[in-house]
């Protein structure tokens, strides 16, 4: 695997940030023909894009396309399974992310993940948000850190009478805003969410997409869902994948269209895309 | 399906088919075996339990519990014996139980799962030597030349515990989400602390299944006893370097008394096994439905 620089020019028409706030004018992941594969089997072809700083960057597409299979490369969380392969360029501030000397473990401090069931610990609420700083060595001023780290997670009024009750007492709508107050907790650069409102009902859902609006402004957050309308209403850009079937019969994941998520809904440049946002598929 | 006949009669669910009558027998001739076998099996347990606590309940005395055995006719206890259990057994858990954890999370934890299912066959088969033949391998290897010694007794007991406290204890870790190690590795916590910090406190309660189990499994093993920790005092020590005697040794001893007042104490001193083992064997359903409602958050 190579190191080479960013090239802008390839960002092409990513390359003017859209917002017009300054978010976006960075790039955090610059991801070149990327692949993954579990025990030989490709789960993701020859993806490429980039993800931009404080914006929200959405993938969907339907089963099995390997949008949860790329969120993971992100934290290196495939390293965890046996037989998990990636190939191709992931860099992260101009470093690469999968070079020599990259701990997995420091790449998971700074990019943090929510997942798609919530799973806090069989712990207090307080101890679920305090474990991270305690293992990192964030000891100072830890009450405030977990105060802080529950208010921006719009949680902090439901539990602050109850930070020494169990965590798994909450509903899971409540579980899983303390799993991104618990990722919050230990000050992450990116905030990967990969399917985090699938299993909530509609009106945690709702609060999800709130909570995801303030964090932008601090985090920059890559999300996957399942939920076209989610994608449309939360993010910034929208990278659509779909399944390619080969000619042996097996199939994977396959970036068909990564742009401004507006674009992506309304005026999808391949047909794929636009089969799949007006639901003739998928 | 539709067969010929009238509605009546296909839908007539009042008659009988052909050859129901003899089914029906075979069900219930089925359901009476399995009743008359579960019957047994509990009269088992009943006849056992019954015939220790009418032949040794008359025994028990406060004194039986504060004295040693006696050395001649006069009355005694099983003080010394019970003293010897416990360090031998305390001595046996200290020696089996921090390794059989780490067995286990080295299974569950960092071996892929080809190299974690030998260890499991491995484990497995050394749970099926028989205590007789760990008995006489330490008494081979350790006892000939330099004695017997209650560290050696607790050293073979620690095998027979080994095995079974690593099971356990790996079948629990086993069944510990995936999402609940995922989450705390994602917060770049390595890997032996989320196992420390994570996976074993949620463990906790399964682990003390396991080893309430085994400890009292091991508490009542003879054989392996009587090779490395038979010739002893009758007096309460605690030098473990010596051989010291153990509940199920006396036990024994006792039987083989031809002194009456001897084999009744056998008894009694078997109701205090039987009582202790059923006593742990009750803590183990506590632990474990405390670890199910840890679990689930009730």
């Amino acid at each position: 695997m190579t190191t080479p620089e960013i090239d802008r020019t390839r960002l092409g028409a990513l390359a003017e940030p859209a917002s017009g706030d300054g978010r976006g004018d960075d790039v955090v992941f610059d991801v070149r023909d990327l692949s993954v594969s579990y025990s030989g089997n490709v789960a993701l072809k020859d993806a490429t894009l980039q993800v931009r700083e404080n914006y929200v960057t959405a993938f969907i597409g339907p089963s099995g396309c390997g949008k949860s299979t790329f969120i993971r490369v992100f934290n290196r969380m495939n390293d965890l399974i046996d037989g998990a392969r990636v190939e191709g360029t992931v860099l992260y501030h101009d470093r690469d992310l999968y070079g020599d000397g990259v701990d997995p473990v420091e790449v998971r401090r700074r990019i943090g993940m929510v997942f798609q069931k919530p799973n806090p610990f069989p712990k207090s609420i307080y101890d679920n948000i305090a474990f991270g700083p305690r293992v990192l060595g964030m000891k100072k001023g830890l009450d405030e850190r977990v105060e802080r780290a529950l208010q921006s997670a719009a949680l902090w009024d439901e539990v602050k009478d109850r930070l020494k009750e169990n965590a798994l007492g909450l509903s899971g709508g409540q579980q899983q805003r303390l799993c991104i107050a618990r990722a919050i907790a230990v000050e992450p650069d990116v905030i990967l969410m990969d399917e985090p409102a699938s299993a909530l009902d509609p009106i945690s859902t709702s609060r999800i997409e709130d909570l995801i609006h303030d964090l932008k402004r601090s985090y920059t957050i890559v999300i996957v869902t399942h939920n076209m309308q989610q994608a449309a209403r939360v993010a910034d850009m929208t990278a659509f994948f779909s399944v390619e079937v080969r000619d042996d019969g097996g199939r994977h994941g396959v970036l068909v269209e990564y742009d401004r998520t507006t674009k992506i809904f309304t005026n999808p440049s391949d047909r794929r895309t636009e089969d799949y946002v007006t639901g003739r598929f998928g | 399906m539709a067969t010929a006949g009238s509605a009546d009669e296909r839908y007539d669910i009042t008659r009988r088919s052909s050859g129901l009558g003899r089914r029906r027998l075979t069900e219930q001739a089925f359901a009476a075996l399995g009743v008359a076998s579960a019957v047994v099996a509990v009269g088992i347990l009943g006849l056992v339990l019954g015939t220790v606590l009418y032949k040794g309940f008359s025994q028990l005395s406060l004194s039986f519990f504060t004295k040693p055995r006696p050395l001649f006719g006069e009355s005694g206890g099983i003080a010394d014996a019970l003293v010897g259990s416990a360090l031998i057994v305390g001595m046996c858990m200290a020696m089996a139980i921090p390794f059989a954890v780490l067995v286990a999370v080295y299974m569950s934890e960092y071996a892929g799962p080809r190299f974690s299912r030998i260890l499991r066959v491995v484990l497995d088969i050394l749970n099926g030597v028989p205590a007789i033949v760990v008995g006489i391998f330490v008494f081979g290897l350790l006892v000939v030349g330099r004695g017997q010694s209650a560290i050696f007794g607790a050293l073979s007991l620690a095998v027979l515990m080994l095995p079974m406290v690593a099971r356990a204890t790996q079948e629990v870790l086993e069944v510990i989400p995936r999402s609940l190690r995922e989450a705390s590795l994602a917060l770049g916590v390595t890997r032996w602390r989320t196992t420390v910090s994570i996976v074993l406190p949620s463990a906790i309660g399964g682990i003390l299944t396991g080893v309430v189990i085994a400890v009292a499994r091991v508490a009542g093993e003879t054989a392996p006893l009587l090779f490395t920790s038979s010739i002893a005092a009758n007096q309460i020590s605690g030098d473990v370097t010596n051989a010291l005697p153990t509940l199920p040794v006396a036990i024994f001893a006792f039987s083989e008394s031809p002194d009456p007042g001897e084999q009744a104490a056998g008894w009694a001193a078997a109701l205090v096994l039987i009582g202790f083992v059923l006593v742990m064997n009750i803590l183990a359903k506590v632990f474990a439905a405390n670890r199910r409602k840890r679990l689930e958050g009730a």
